[in-house]
């Protein structure tokens, strides 16, 4: 599956319903009948192979699917949808972006206020959510409560591209690129354990997905895979980058969620020295991951997140290089093989 | 009281996430006095005394971890930039001396040009490093400080130390478990747990393995008893043990607190009731495990929390002893 047919997938926390289509298809197909594959009530979806070998780890590799969006409240008596975010999106990246409402996608623009209509005071002030309204085309409540009912989703419309020397500009890179390296995983992985590869929902809104898919497989090692913030343009200093795009796979020392465990944190950077996988540290601790409740579910569990690099997270377009995808999925697959020898 | 074994428990370095030094020093002094020990996943470390099957089991828990400044890089000039693992009040780390896991150590400064209201992105570490290179091979991006361990008796009864939080509890957790006698009625199941100051995520964890009837934390409080305390807090040093009724994480399980109350007064251990308007300890993740378990908290009361000069009484440490040695002799509903 490629990943602009992946980031192309709509799916808000709460929403998943697209994606998890798709790689319930593509999971089946790379396994073909040499594992299940699952779902559970919240939505997450389960691929796993049994051990091969007896005495291994049971390994939980995931990556959430769900993105940041918005959700619509009502729309107001002209016909302007007034909806929320869900997930962290700051109100003022998203201003005049184009958007898709609901499953029939119906395209919006988020409006505001032109600049010379505004006070000196709305100048010097950031718009928040009760100050943008998305302008669907039409001049009812009744017209644009049809098309667009209360609780429809909305996703920003990016669309895909190649760019510059070898980075991909989208939306949703977090995480399809950690879906679109766990798909990787699951058909080239010879990790001789059990091995419960799992997409999971509503990472943005707290985890909740992890939550009840670390309680059901309960594993003994778990590896979360994230796009994560970059940060590393223009006149940021060295000591407040998080990550660099092209250094590779990220490795977390920690987050706001989970203290990474020393030993797999150890275990990952060897192997990616000794195999010359590209790989760095991630410089910063800000957010949460699935990390968070996997590590302390069931009697705790040794966790890790690894991640790439991405410019402009949480924003309508995205960053990310080619090469540190490649970097994650090559460390992930030489980890779990390293995990597989003990 | 062992004053040995306690500087032992307060000096070992163990910063939330990285406890392993506290419990091989807890392991030890456990001894055989426990029918099994284990180490879990997280790094709990879990001692179990049997009971003679008639009774409950009660797990009692006390944190090995403290707040933490974690690297996550240097500048040019080789002072290390940091983040906080727990709630680490930036303004006081200022000017302190601070020890890592690898035993290099530093100083905390803050940028220059920093606001009043410090956080930890305004702090550094100096090393005595020169370079960028230099610091990060001596102290690589992920190793953890804490304020330098050293204990401070002062006058006849009271201590200071950076660690007091939690490790005075830890003490004190291994003074009631070493004295179980064999054939009690209830279980024991001693919890020294992990990363309590990041949010109760060790005890989270073992809560559920542990499985228990009763949960009992043993941690340490705030008291309103220092010149212009704000806050109207009712705790204070010397008073005895706080038996908490609530903070921000959890409403004691009512019996349970009755039952503490209950314990001091028949064997006239001092005792002070506790309301904490913020907070929370292991007993809050105990209490919300599997389908809910009761729940409450013997707290010793601590001068200066989330300082280098957490300061306690050891007449309330005998206290909270004392109490929870009673606690668990009872018969529990």
């Amino acid at each position: 599956m490629l990943l602009s047919e992946l980031t192309a997938l709509r799916g808000v926390s709460g929403c998943e319903d697209e994606v998890r289509a798709a790689l319930r298809k593509e999971a089946e197909r790379i396994l073909g009948g040499r594992g299940r594959v699952f779902t559970d009530t919240i939505g997450n979806l389960y691929a796993c192979r049994d051990a091969r070998e007896p005495g291994k780890k049971r390994a939980m590799v995931c990556a959430h699917m769900d993105e940041v969006g918005f959700i619509i409240r009502f729309a107001t008596e002209d016909g302007l949808l007034r909806f929320d975010c869900v997930g962290g999106v700051d109100p003022r990246v998203i201003a005049s972006r184009r958007v898709l409402v609901g499953e029939n996608r119906v395209p919006g623009v988020i409006g505001f206020k032109a600049v010379h209509l505004m006070s000196d005071e709305e100048m010097k002030k950031a718009p928040d959510y009760s100050a943008l309204s998305i302008d669907i085309g039409v001049s009812t409540k009744e017209e644009a409560e049809r098309l667009c009912p209360p609780g429809s989703y909305a996703t920003f419309d990016t669309a895909f591209m190649e760019m510059g020397d070898g980075f991909v500009m989208s939306k949703a890179l977090d995480d399809r690129v950690g879906c679109f390296v766990l798909l990787r995983v699951l058909s080239e992985s010879d990790y001789p354990g059990e091995l419960c590869c799992v997409f999971t929902v509503q990472e943005e809104v707290g985890s909740r997905g992890a939550r009840v898919a670390a309680r059901r497989i309960q594993p003994d090692i778990a590896l979360i895979l994230e796009g994560t913030t970059a940060n590393d343009m223009g006149d940021v200093p060295v000591e407040k980058q998080v990550a660099r795009c092209g250094g590779g796979a990220v490795i977390s020392l920690m987050d706001r969620s989970a203290i990474m465990d020393a030993q797999l944190r150890a275990l990952a950077k060897q192997t990616a020295a000794r195999r010359g996988i590209p790989a760095q540290d991630k410089r910063a601790v800000a957010g949460g991951t699935d990390a968070g409740p996997i590590h302390t579910s069931c009697g705790g569990v040794p966790s890790l997140v690894m991640a790439v690099p991405c410019r402009y997270i949480h924003f309508p377009a995205s960053l990310c290089r080619l090469s540190d995808i490649d970097a994650l999925g090559a460390l992930t697959l030489a980890l779990l093989e390293e995990v597989g020898k003990q | 009281m062992n004053m040995e074994l306690l500087t032992q428990v307060l000096t070992a370095y163990g910063a939330t996430g990285r406890e392993g030094n506290v419990r091989a020093v807890i392991e030890r002094a456990l001894g055989a006095h426990a029918d099994s020990v284990r180490t879990d996943a997280m790094g709990n470390l879990i001692a179990v005394k049997k009971g003679d099957g008639t009774g409950k089991r009660i797990m009692l828990s006390s944190h090995m971890d403290h707040i933490a400044l974690v690297v996550i890089d240097a500048d040019e000039h080789g002072f290390l930039r940091v983040c906080a693992a727990g709630g680490v009040p930036a303004g006081k780390m200022v000017a302190q001396h601070v020890a890592f896991g690898n035993g290099e150590m530093g100083v905390v400064g803050a940028d220059g040009d920093a606001p009043a209201e410090l956080t930890p992105a305004h702090l550094y570490i100096d090393i005595g490093a020169d370079s960028r290179e230099e610091a990060l091979a001596r102290v690589p991006v992920g190793e953890f400080a804490v304020a330098a361990p050293r204990v401070a008796r002062m006058g006849e009864h009271r201590l200071a130390s950076p660690a007091m939080d939690d490790r005075i509890a830890c003490y004190a957790l291994l003074e009631v478990f070493c004295a179980l006698e064999d054939g009690m009625k209830n279980e024991v199941v001693a919890v020294f747990s992990v990363q309590e100051e990041v949010g109760l995520r060790g005890a989270t964890a073992a809560a559920y393995s542990v499985e228990p009837d009763v949960g009992v934390a043993l941690d340490v409080t705030a008291t309103g008893d220092v010149p212009g305390a704000k806050g109207h807090l009712p705790m204070k040093l010397g008073a005895g043990a706080a038996v908490k009724i609530l903070d921000r994480d959890m409403i004691a399980t009512p019996w349970v607190v009755d039952a503490m109350l209950d314990a001091a007064q028949q064997a006239g251990i001092p005792a002070q009731r506790e309301v904490l308007p913020f907070g929370g300890t292991d007993a809050a993740a105990i209490q919300r495990s599997r389908g809910g378990v009761p729940s409450g908290t013997i707290s010793i009361p601590c001068r200066y929390v989330h300082s280098a000069a957490e300061t306690v009484d050891l007449r309330d440490v005998q206290a909270a002893i004392d109490l929870t040695r009673a606690f668990v002799e009872r018969e529990m509903p």
